[in-house]
C-alpha cells in the first residue's frame, strides 16, 4: 500500500514523469520531487492561494490537488511563463506597478491573472477583483496588482 | 496525511463494493476533493483507500431539457455557477454557486462533494479536540466559542452547514438520486438532510456504502424571482454567517407562493416555513417583509457569541422578500 505510484503528465509543455505516494499534493510533487519551486506553501488548506497553478486550463490550489491525480493531464506553472529571454507581459506589468513587496504571494496571483485573461482578455475592474479572490496579498493592498492586471490585459489584448 | 491507497473508480458498482466491504470512514470517496483533503491534512479523518470518483464516466454533465435541470454530482461549482441556463432561469443556484470560496475552489469542488461536505466548525476540524460531533462527549460550542454556530436546531451539535448549494437547491424544490448496493433511490433534497437529534455524527441520511449520483431540479414556475443573498464576515471569500435562498412565485407585487431556505444558521439547511407563510398570498410591503424576517427567527436560540446571527438572518430573509416584490 505504500508502494509509490509512477505518473506521466505534461508540465509547462513537457512531458514528465515522477514517482509519488499517493498522499503528496501536486504542491509537494512539484516543490520537492521536481524541484519547481515557483508554486508556494502559504496555507496548505486552499485558502490563500500562493500554490495557484494551471490544470487542464483550469486554474486550481496546486495543495488541494493530489499528484496522482494529474496522470495524463497538464499543468502549467509560474516557470513556464516567461521565454528565456523575456518576461510574461502579466510579469512586466508587475514589475511595472510595483505590484509586490515580499513576493511569496506572486506567483500564484501571476497564474490567476493568466487564467483570468486566458478566458477573458479584457476583464472590468470589478471582474479582475473577482478572479483573483483567491489569492491573499499581506503587502501590497491589492490596488497595485488588479492595476498590473488592468495594464496586462491592455498589453495582450493590444 | 496518513499514507492511503488511490483507486481509480470504473463503476459505481465497483465503488458500493468497496464500500460495502469496510467500516466508516476506511474507504472514502474524493471527486474535488477540496474538502476531503483539508481533513486528511488535519487527521480528521484517516482512511485506508481513497476511491477517486473523477474516472467514472458521464456524472460531470448538466442537463436542461423541458422537466429542468439534471447536474451529475461530478458537475463542479464553477460550471454551475456559469451555466448560462442556470444563470437565466435558476438564478438562485447560479448566485449560490458563484459565491463558493475562490475561483481556484470552484474549479475542482464538485456538487456532490459541496452538499456532502462536513462541517467547518473549529472543534470539529481540530485534530485534538474529541467533540461530540466525532463521538465525544460534549459539544464545545454550547459553552465555548461559538461565533459561527448554529441559532437554529442545534442541540445537541451546535454546527452549521456550510453548503451554499443545498438552501438553493432546496429552494428550487430539487431531488437527489443515490445509489447503493441494493440499486437507486430518490428523495427530495430536503429529507437528505438530518438534525443532530436524529444523528449527531452525520449531517444527511447517507448509508457508508450509499453516494450522491445526480440532482435534479424543477423547471421554475412562471414569473418566479430567486437570489441568493450571503452574509459573509468581510468582502472576501468565505463560508456564509448566515444565507438566504429565496424563490418567489410572483403576481407583481403578490406573492403566491414561495420557499426560504436559511443557510450558515443551522446544522442542516433551514427551511422557513415561517417566513414563507408570512409572505404567501400576501402583497409584499414593507411591513409584510419585516414580519417574514421576524417570523423567520422567531424560535432561535442564540449561543454566546452569535446573537448577532438573529438580527442579520432577520434582515436577510427581509431583504430577500422587498426583492422579490421590486
Amino acid at each position: 500500500m505504500a508502494r509509490k505510484s509512477h505518473v506521466q503528465t505534461t508540465i509547462n509543455g513537457e512531458t514528465v514523469e515522477f514517482l509519488c505516494e499517493s498522499r503528496q499534493s501536486l504542491l509537494e510533487v512539484l516543490r520537492d520531487e521536481l524541484y519547481l519551486t515557483g508554486a508556494k506553501e502559504g496555507c496548505n488548506n486552499g485558502n490563500c492561494g500562493a500554490c495557484s497553478v494551471i490544470l487542464d486550463g483550469r486554474l486550481v490550489n496546486s495543495c488541494l490537488v493530489l499528484g496522482v491525480e494529474t496522470e495524463g493531464k497538464s499543468v502549467e506553472t509560474i516557470e513556464g511563463l516567461a521565454d528565456p529571454d523575456k518576461l510574461h507581459p502579466i510579469q512586466d506589468a508587475f514589475l511595472e506597478n510595483a505590484a509586490l513587496q515580499c513576493g511569496i504571494c506572486t506567483p500564484g496571483f501571476i497564474m490567476s491573472a493568466k487564467a483570468l485573461l486566458d478566458s477573458n482578455p479584457n476583464p472590468t475592474e470589478h471582474e479582475i477583483r473577482y478572479w483573483l479572490a483567491g489569492n491573499l496579498c499581506r503587502c501590497t493592498g491589492y490596488d497595485k496588482i488588479v492595476k498590473a492586471v488592468m495594464d496586462a490585459a491592455k498589453e495582450t489584448s493590444a | 496525511m496518513e499514507k492511503f491507497s488511490y483507486v481509480n473508480a470504473t463503476s459505481l458498482e465497483q465503488v458500493t463494493s468497496l464500500l460495502s466491504e469496510s467500516g466508516w470512514g476506511e474507504v472514502m470517496l474524493i471527486a474535488g476533493g477540496t474538502d476531503l483533503l483539508a481533513e486528511l491534512k488535519e487527521y480528521i479523518e484517516t482512511p485506508k483507500t481513497l476511491v477517486n470518483l473523477k474516472t467514472l464516466p458521464g456524472m460531470d454533465s448538466i442537463e436542461v431539457d423541458a422537466s429542468g435541470l439534471k447536474i451529475g454530482a461530478l458537475a463542479t461549482v464553477a460550471d454551475i455557477a456559469m451555466h448560462p441556463t442556470i444563470q437565466h432561469h435558476y438564478t438562485v443556484l447560479s448566485q449560490a454557486a458563484g459565491s463558493v470560496a475562490t475561483p481556484q475552489i470552484r474549479n475542482v469542488g464538485t456538487l456532490g462533494g459541496n452538499l456532502c461536505q462536513r462541517p467547518r466548525c473549529w472543534y470539529y476540524r481540530d485534530e485534538s479536540t474529541d467533540c461530540l460531533k466525532k463521538g465525544g462527549d460534549i459539544c464545545y460550542a454550547v459553552d465555548g466559542l461559538s461565533k459561527y454556530h448554529a441559532i437554529l436546531g442545534g442541540d445537541p451539535v451546535y454546527i452549521v452547514h456550510p453548503s451554499d448549494l443545498a438552501p438553493a437547491l432546496i429552494a428550487l424544490g430539487a431531488s437527489i438520486k443515490i445509489v447503493g448496493p441494493a440499486g437507486e433511490k430518490t428523495m427530495s433534497l430536503e429529507e437528505f438532510f438530518t438534525l443532530p437529534a436524529a444523528n449527531p455524527f452525520r449531517e444527511n441520511v447517507l448509508e457508508p456504502n450509499e453516494i450522491v449520483v445526480e440532482v435534479s431540479v424543477p423547471v421554475p414556475k412562471p414569473n418566479t424571482k430567486s437570489f441568493y443573498l450571503k452574509a459573509r464576515e468581510k468582502g472576501a471569500p468565505d463560508f456564509a454567517l448566515s444565507s438566504v435562498a429565496g424563490v418567489f412565485e410572483m403576481d407583481g407585487k403578490t406573492c403566491k407562493t414561495a420557499s426560504i431556505v436559511l443557510g450558515g444558521v443551522a446544522p442542516a439547511p433551514w427551511r422557513s416555513k415561517e417566513a414563507e407563510a408570512a409572505v404567501t398570498g400576501k402583497m409584499i410591503d414593507e411591513s409584510v417583509s419585516q414580519q417574514a424576517g421576524a417570523d423567520a427567527v422567531k424560535d432561535a436560540e442564540p449561543l454566546n457569541d452569535n446573537m448577532y446571527k438573529v438580527t442579520l438572518t432577520r434582515n436577510l430573509v427581509s431583504r430577500a422578500a422587498m426583492m422579490a416584490a421590486s
